[in-house]
């Protein structure tokens, strides 16, 4: 029998009708929870998502909506890397930010060719990113400390140093007329290039959007089709059966950990190199909390959590049309809340349902076929 | 032991979303009753004579009691005797991108909102952005010089007002030994710092000036938690300080909480604080280090309306009275005079205050 966490996460799968049924249910829960609140805060539950739809479908919006779901969609895989195999990394966000800002005054130091300063700007991404997770997975295998909180307080220091190094006698440097500060911004042959993919707007799609989707299939072969993946799917679901069959699960927990990091690393280059070009007061903070519900809700799937990353940018990018009607705008924060809850609520139901219907169907067969010769074998 | 955990949990989660599930089947029949009320109010709105004026705030927004309220004060001011048409108010969200806060501006002058503010320099990139798409419609930004053929720039000589309250800490403290509690680890809020400390230096050189903040990027939190705010400041009155200065927006009332307990001292920033602070904590608020958002604000709504924007940079320092201390409650009244004379020292040149 799968525990809760292992549904939870995704790794007991639904199969046939049943798995369709559990992302309709969830549909169903979360719009009538948010149709309920949007009545009971005195606003139309209809016109409102009317009103979402409209502004949704306007080219600008498309566009704005695909460049945050990418930066999601990464953040919420280094999450499920992690997931996939017991390990709860917390720390992306500090990941993210430090590997950001050391990628962003590396970037906008060099001088070199352009496919050459991309690649080096987001290897040190990379590096950092894996480097600074590596330090929770080195307490983890030689001291036993919990990642969950060695993550949380490694986002703490991630601050601190974050913020030493940025001030303007270190990294930064005083963005002219100015409160803010940043890093030097990153010259044109570090940019990568979005390209304009919806038409009608001037708008462009980030060209990482095609960086991400490299990642996602990355992941599915690392996971289905790798002697790794399966070490790593096999050390999550049970730890001493994965020792037993000659599993090095240290290693495992400090590598995935590492490449939880590396990817994490990442989560920031889409908006460093596709729009800021440096990493300022006003990056963006917090995207790896993002990242943990949205892996919650893709079930670790590669596919679905880039269903998740595309509706909460829908969510993020919609809250202003219903500020400027006059609808409080953290209607949508409850809208994602009540999304990542209908979604796991409806999981367990379906699983709980397909359980039951199992073992009805097996006490059937039993008291057809042979009448049970011993009492209570079929409790 | 985990897993029953977990399905105690798995459990309570099911129960309660059915409950809700339940509620909303029941509740669909209030929507009928409530939709009329947001209608008739967007319906009822005043003969439209003036202009439509859109305000986007940063994180936090109304009710800080300090600076963002200071903004909407001018806009509440420039509303009754403006006759404004219409005046909207955005807010922004946390860990939001740049993209975001331009789509902001953006709504806002799509929707005919002519002047946009925005408050805070956080909006400095996508303002400069926005005001290029929308060439026609006036733009203003406080706390940032963003430049643009549309875009007027509000900015304040914090240091220099801070000068002042920094003086009157210094002459006004028995123990001299004073505090600095500063919301984020940020460029500005270093200028209120700098600011003070030379004010309170130029009166008594040897002076001891604690400093801390509260929060450093990017965490902003800093700004909106008096918890915070007050554990600063009591470690302050506990190591002897006897007055200190707040630049921590919604923080400041842990500072004032901390004084009162302390029997110490506070100095308010950006609003009068003796005046808008919680009425418990008034008497310990020496002074305020007055930053005019608000008249800001209303100078560059009133010059809209008169047809006079100037884009570029107004700053609002001393000597155009953009910043000043607060007298209210009577409390420094025996040392005006000789912060006054400061202020005069400032406003014709012969002190200059840096800002870093």
């Amino acid at each position: 029998m799968s525990s809760f966490s292992d549904r939870l996460l995704g790794r007991v799968r639904l199969g046939g009708l049943l798995a369709v049924a559990a992302p309709l249910l969830a549909i169903v829960f979360a719009g009538l929870v948010t149709s309920l609140i949007l009545a009971l805060t005195g606003n139309p539950p209809l016109e409102t998502m009317k009103l979402l739809a409209d502004y949704g479908a306007q080219s600008r919006t498309i566009v704005m909506i695909i460049n945050l779901a990418t930066t999601y969609y990464i953040s919420a895989l280094a999450v499920a890397i992690g997931f996939r195999m017991n390990l709860f990394n917390i720390g992306v966000d500090g990941q993210y930010r430090l590997a950001a800002l050391i990628a962003a005054a590396v970037g906008g130091a060099l001088v070199l060719p352009a496919p050459l300063h991309v690649g080096v700007t987001i290897l040190v991404a990379v590096a950092v990113g894996g480097i600074w997770a590596s330090i929770a997975g080195l307490l983890k295998v030689t001291r036993g400390v919990s990642e969950v909180i060695s993550t949380i307080m490694l986002n703490a220091i991630a601050t601190g140093v974050g913020a030493w190094l940025l001030t303007t006698d270190r990294l930064a440097v005083a963005v002219s007329g100015s409160n803010n500060i940043g890093t030097k911004p990153i010259p044109p042959s570090g940019q990568f290039p979005g390209f304009s993919l919806i038409p009608g707007t001037q708008a462009q799609v980030f060209g990482f959007v095609v960086i991400a989707a490299l990642l996602g299939i990355g992941y599915h072969v690392l996971f289905n089709r790798t002697r790794f993946g399966f070490d790593l799917r096999a050390t999550g679901k049970s730890e001493s059966a994965a020792i037993a069959s000659g599993v090095n699960v240290k290693k495992m927990v400090l590598l995935t950990m590492i490449i939880s990091g590396a990817v994490a690393g990442l989560v920031g280059m889409p908006q460093l190199l596709g729009a800021s070009y440096s990493y300022s007061l006003d990056f963006p903070p917090g995207l790896g909390f993002t990242g943990i519900a949205i892996a919650l809700l893709g079930r670790n799937n590669p596919v679905g959590i880039a269903i998740g990353a595309l509706l909460w940018s829908f969510l993020d990018n919609s809250s202003d049309i219903l500020d400027l009607e006059g609808i409080p705008k953290e209607i949508v924060i409850i809208m994602q809340g009540t999304i990542v809850l209908s979604v796991i609520v409806a999981y367990e139901l379906v699983h709980r349902y397909r359980l039951a219907a199992e073992q009805r169907r097996v006490s059937r067969e039993l008291s057809t076929n042979a009448p049970a010769p011993l009492e209570g074998a079929a409790a | 032991m985990l897993r029953t955990h977990a399905g105690k949990l798995a459990a309570t989660t099911a129960v309660g979303a059915m409950l809700m599930a339940a509620a909303a089947c029941g509740g669909s029949s209030d929507t009928g009753t409530a939709t009329s009320a947001p209608a008739a109010s967007s319906a009822s709105s005043a003969a439209p004579t003036g202009p439509k004026v859109g305000l986007a705030y940063d994180i936090g927004g109304r009710g800080d009691q300090s600076f963002n309220d200071a903004a909407a004060a001018g806009l509440e001011k420039a509303k009754s005797e403006l006759s404004l048409a219409d005046t909207k108010e955005l807010e922004a969200g946390s860990g939001e991108t740049g993209a975001q806060k331009e789509q902001r501006l953006r709504l806002l002058a799509q929707g005919g909102y002519n002047p946009v503010i925005a408050v805070g320099f956080a909006y400095s990139e996508a303002i400069k952005k926005v005001a290029k798409e929308f060439p026609d419609t006036k733009f203003a930004i406080i706390d940032d010089a963003a430049e643009g053929p549309n875009i007027s720039n509000l900015v304040f000589a914090e240091n220099e007002g801070s000068f002042l309250v920094g003086a009157v800490a210094a002459l006004k403290t028995k123990k001299d030994h004073i505090g600095f509690v500063g919301g984020v680890q940020v460029p500005l809020i270093k200028k209120f710092e700098v600011g003070f400390t030379r004010g309170a230096q130029a009166v008594k050189p040897d002076i001891k000036i604690d400093v801390k903040y509260l929060t450093q990027p990017p965490d902003f939190g800093g700004f909106n938690d008096p918890a915070k705010g007050k554990t600063a400041a009591e470690g302050m009155y506990d190591a002897g300080a006897d007055i200190v200065y707040q630049a921590a927006g919604g923080s400041g009332g842990g500072v004032f909480e901390a004084a009162k307990a302390a029997k110490g001292f506070a100095i308010g920033v950006d609003s009068d604080q003796a005046l808008t602070a919680d009425e418990g904590v008034r008497s310990v608020i020496l002074t305020s280090m007055l930053k005019k958002v608000d008249v800001a604000v209303f100078d560059f709504l009133k010059s809209y309306t008169d047809g006079t924007v100037q884009a570029g940079v107004k700053v609002y320092d001393l000597k155009a009275g953009g910043v000043d201390f607060s007298t209210t409650g009577g409390q420094v009244d025996d040392v005006k005079n000789k912060v006054d004379e400061y202020k005069q020292k400032i406003i014709d040149g012969t002190i200059k205050v840096p800002a870093e």
